[in-house]
């Protein structure tokens, strides 16, 4: 079969379901005795599988293979949940990652895992209990996997004469309509008894979710051959496989009689009393139940199409501009109400539109809570990881690059903000640390919160480090606030390590991260208390592709300055401007600043410098340092759509793009940062 | 230069000039142009052009022959190689015009004024000279990046 088309799929399932099993483990450390947990990691481990061998990935397979039969005597409650388990579970995750990534590479997904199998195979035999029950062994006969509640189904069932049949059903490779045929797969074996289980779940099945086959489980008085032949009446079935489950068959009694179909009615409702007091176990699956039908009304788009819809959209908000501008020097009503209106569907579209590029932070911070606790083992550290917020939502592309500037952060908290679990012990801390990750809204932007409990900056040592590193010089160092300080540790060419470390020393200070940050139109700010901990908040825009801008003017030119960087307005008269060494400064909040303008900066022609009176000055911040800007007229505040100068103009000078105003012109928007000095 | 067949015939000072038809997208009227600053002079700016941001160019400038002097005649002949778009400031764009490469002769040593080096080469039609401009190395970007450092510096 060819299965490069299902490749796509294939990743795309795979990665979720390794999350899900990563979550899950996640919480299992925590709850080793919270068997729903269990069920959930084996379902995915379990569809995992499926699909793998389906895809002729035989390694991960054989290794979801061999984690399947470990959980599974987990749930049988024939193992314990220990860390060594845990552990190696976890491992076993990393390597599928790997060898999911590979095939996402264009690889061949294989990678030794024998190590791993080995060890899952030692826990699975060295540790299990004498088998006791024989469902183990149907288990791994037929792959239909019985929890407790089924297995006492089936015993009761067999005492009212019964069979239990594991039905395999295999559709034609072109069957079209899938669900349809597994609909009348079932509707005909109801007619028979009950199905009590199937693999898939029935869920999977009605979605499509299988590939071609899959197994059921039948409760049922008639004979093998009435099922096969009311089966055969389904069309695109390429083979239907019945057998009895093996250790029901003693009392096999198959003749069918209106007395018993009563009872089985009986049995249905016995059935349902049971439903409730083993809530417990079938909890196992409820929990899938509920989250698949919010899962499947998404459906996957590719972004460059999200992508080029927002271009046109992005034209059609020009056009609307303009139009509002027409329709008011026109002056009629009805086209001005008209106007009015598409603007405010307009509007809402691209509020739309801009959620769709939106997607929850959670993508990002996943992949956390396994780090933490790797890096919390390498460094030999107790901390527990708290996320808040996950389901933020933020742009795809600052969801993109993201990521990285916060694993820098996380393990330079590990690292260097929490402390051992002994020194924590002296200090009368938790020996737990705890590390918070937290986003949320505030007004047009996402704040990600990173707080340790940890021992918070030295600004002793902080000092002695720029002076050693030559960022500072001693005499200023006196005259630096607290934050002035901590603000250090994001220049470049600091790093507080002692000793350079696998984690955090790479020689890459948080000054990348820093850069990273501004260059995503965000902020990042340093709080510390010495030894109680410290807390790195990053201040995010909501999007990138639009921005909130102050619309100036220059001459005859109109210029855009992003809000983020602005600081405030102001207006000042000539004799305010003062020069030190030739260069024009100003004075704000007690603060000296430089000033610059723009007409010159720009080289913008200026037709006759008349004195003004109050000049207008736009207060611009990159970080801590500020410079003013003087302009000829502030025009307002504007939401303009941001666009590239294109491939001929690369880089210019302090301007980050242009965009398109309602009059059809084009204004260009400013970089401020490349301004300050 | 076998592939050349129709180009588009414009007028810069009294010379008449022809650019491949393949690479010319639309000819455009000259609006309003929002000039960047701290670019190459002959960088007259960027343009709207439905939507997308569009440099405009002076191409006599470019070329080294004077300046560009606005008139009702004056067009945009908006160019697109790979992923570049330009749009080039021309006295007036009067024709389309097939040409038969046989009729191509090797540029002379000077045109007019323009260096041969942006030139693939000339062809006589009812007595008219028509200079075939090479389009990739008027546009060519690390030239005018290097003349953009050299403002710069």
């Amino acid at each position: 079969m060819d299965t490069n088309q299902y490749v796509e799929v294939f990743l795309d399932e795979s990665r979720d379901h390794l999350q899900a099993v990563n979550d899950h483990l996640l919480k299992l450390e925590k709850q080793p005795q919270e068997m729903s947990l269990v069920a959930e990691i084996f379902r995915s481990a379990h569809t995992l599988k499926g699909m793998a061998a389906t895809m002729g990935y035989e390694e991960i397979a054989s290794l979801t293979h061999k984690m399947e039969n470990v959980l599974d005597l987990i749930r049988n409650n024939e193992l314990q949940v220990t860390t060594e388990v845990i552990d190696v579970t976890f491992e076993a995750v990393e390597a599928l990652e790997e060898m999911v990534a590979s095939i996402a590479e264009g690889g061949d997904g294989k990678k030794d895992v024998s190590h791993l199998l080995a060890h899952l195979q030692k826990i699975e035999t060295g540790e299990t209990v004498a088998e006791e029950s024989s469902e183990n062994n149907q288990s791994q006969t037929t792959e239909m996997e019985l929890d407790d509640y089924q297995s006492t189904v089936i015993s009761q069932a067999k005492e009212q004469g019964y069979q239990a049949y594991n039905i395999t059903i295999r559709l034609t490779a072109d069957c079209m309509l899938k669900a349809a045929r597994v609909f009348m797969v079932f509707e005909g074996l109801e007619e028979f008894g009950e199905v009590i289980q199937s693999v898939p779940a029935a869920e999977e099945l009605e979605e499509e979710k299988f590939d071609q086959e899959f197994t059921v489980l039948l409760l049922s008085k008639h004979n093998e051959t009435a099922i096969q032949e009311r089966l055969h009446k389904v069309s695109e079935l390429e083979s239907v496989n019945i057998s009895v489950l093996a250790d029901l068959d003693n009392s096999a009694s198959p003749s069918p009689n209106e007395t018993e179909s009563k009872e089985s009615k009986q049995q249905d409702e016995k059935i349902e009393k049971e439903d409730n007091t083993a809530a417990e176990t079938k909890q196992t699956t409820a929990p899938t139940q509920e989250k698949k039908p919010s899962t499947s009304k998404t459906i996957r788009v590719n972004i460059e199409r999200i992508d080029s819809m927002m271009n046109l959209f992005e034209e059609m908000v020009i056009d609307r501009g303009r139009l509002e501008d027409l329709s008011k020097q026109l002056g009629n009503h009805e086209l001005i109400e008209t106007v009015e209106h598409m603007s405010r569907v307009s509007q809402d579209m691209q509020s739309m539109m801009l959620t769709m590029r939106m997607v929850p932070i959670e993508q990002v911070f996943n992949r956390f809570p396994r780090m933490v606790r790797g890096l919390a083992k390498d460094l030999e550290k107790d901390l527990e990881l708290h996320i808040s917020g996950a389901d933020t939502e933020l742009d795809r592309t600052v969801i993109d690059e993201i990521g990285d500037p916060l694993v820098h952060l996380i393990r330079n908290s590990i690292d260097h903000g929490i402390e051992s679990p002994e020194k924590r012990k002296q200090q009368g801390k938790p020996v737990k640390g705890t590390l918070q990750l937290r986003a949320f809204h505030s007004g047009n932007h996402v704040m990600i919160e990173m707080e340790d409990d940890g021992a918070g900056i030295n600004r002793e040592k902080v000092i002695e480090k720029a002076i050693a590193n030559g960022i500072l010089s001693e005499d200023r160092a006196e005259k630096l606030s607290d934050e002035d300080v901590y603000d250090l540790i994001l220049t470049s060419g600091f790093s507080t390590a002692d000793k350079v470390s696998d984690i955090s020393g790479r020689g890459v200070g948080l000054d990348v991260v820093r850069n990273k940050i501004e260059s995503l139109g965000g902020h990042i700010f340093v709080e510390s208390e010495p030894g109680h901990g410290s807390k790195f908040s990053i201040q995010l825009p909501l999007t990138l592709s639009i921005l909130s801008t102050l619309l100036v003017t220059v001459s005859d030119e109109t210029y855009a300055i992003p809000l983020s960087s602005i600081e405030e307005t102001v207006a000042l008269t000539n004799d305010q401007i003062m020069n030190v060494q030739q260069k024009p400064v100003m004075d704000f909040r007690g603060k000296v600043i430089p000033i610059v303008s723009l007409a010159d900066v720009f080289e913008v022609p200026q037709e006759e410098r008349t004195e003004k009176t109050d000049i207008s000055v736009v207060v611009v911040k990159k970080g801590e340092k500020m410079t003013g800007l003087i302009v000829d007229s502030f025009i307002g505040q504007k939401e303009v759509v941001l666009k590239s100068l294109g491939n001929y103009l690369k880089d210019v000078y302090a301007i980050s793009g242009a965009t398109i105003l309602g009059d059809g012109h084009v204004s260009l928007i400013i970089d401020p940062n490349a301004l300050i000095k | 230069m076998e592939e050349i067949s129709k180009v588009i015939v414009f007028q810069l000072a009294d010379e008449h000039y022809a650019a491949d038809i393949k690479q010319v997208s639309s000819i455009e009227k000259l609006e309003h142009v929002t000039t960047v600053p701290r670019t190459a002079d002959f960088i007259k700016g960027v343009i709207n052009l439905r939507g997308n941001i569009t440099p405009i160019i002076d191409l006599k400038e470019r070329l080294h022959i004077g300046k560009a002097e606005y008139t009702d005649n004056t067009r945009v002949v908006i160019i697109t190689i790979e992923d570049i778009q330009v749009g080039l400031i021309v006295d007036s764009a009067t024709d389309v015009v097939d040409i038969d490469p046989e009729t191509i002769d090797d540029p002379p040593q000077m045109i007019g004024s323009v260096t041969e080096e942006y030139i693939t080469g000339v062809v006589k039609r009812d007595d008219q000279l028509i200079i075939l401009l090479d389009l990739d190395r008027v546009l060519n970007v690390d030239e005018i990046n290097a003349v953009e450092d050299t403002i710069t510096d």
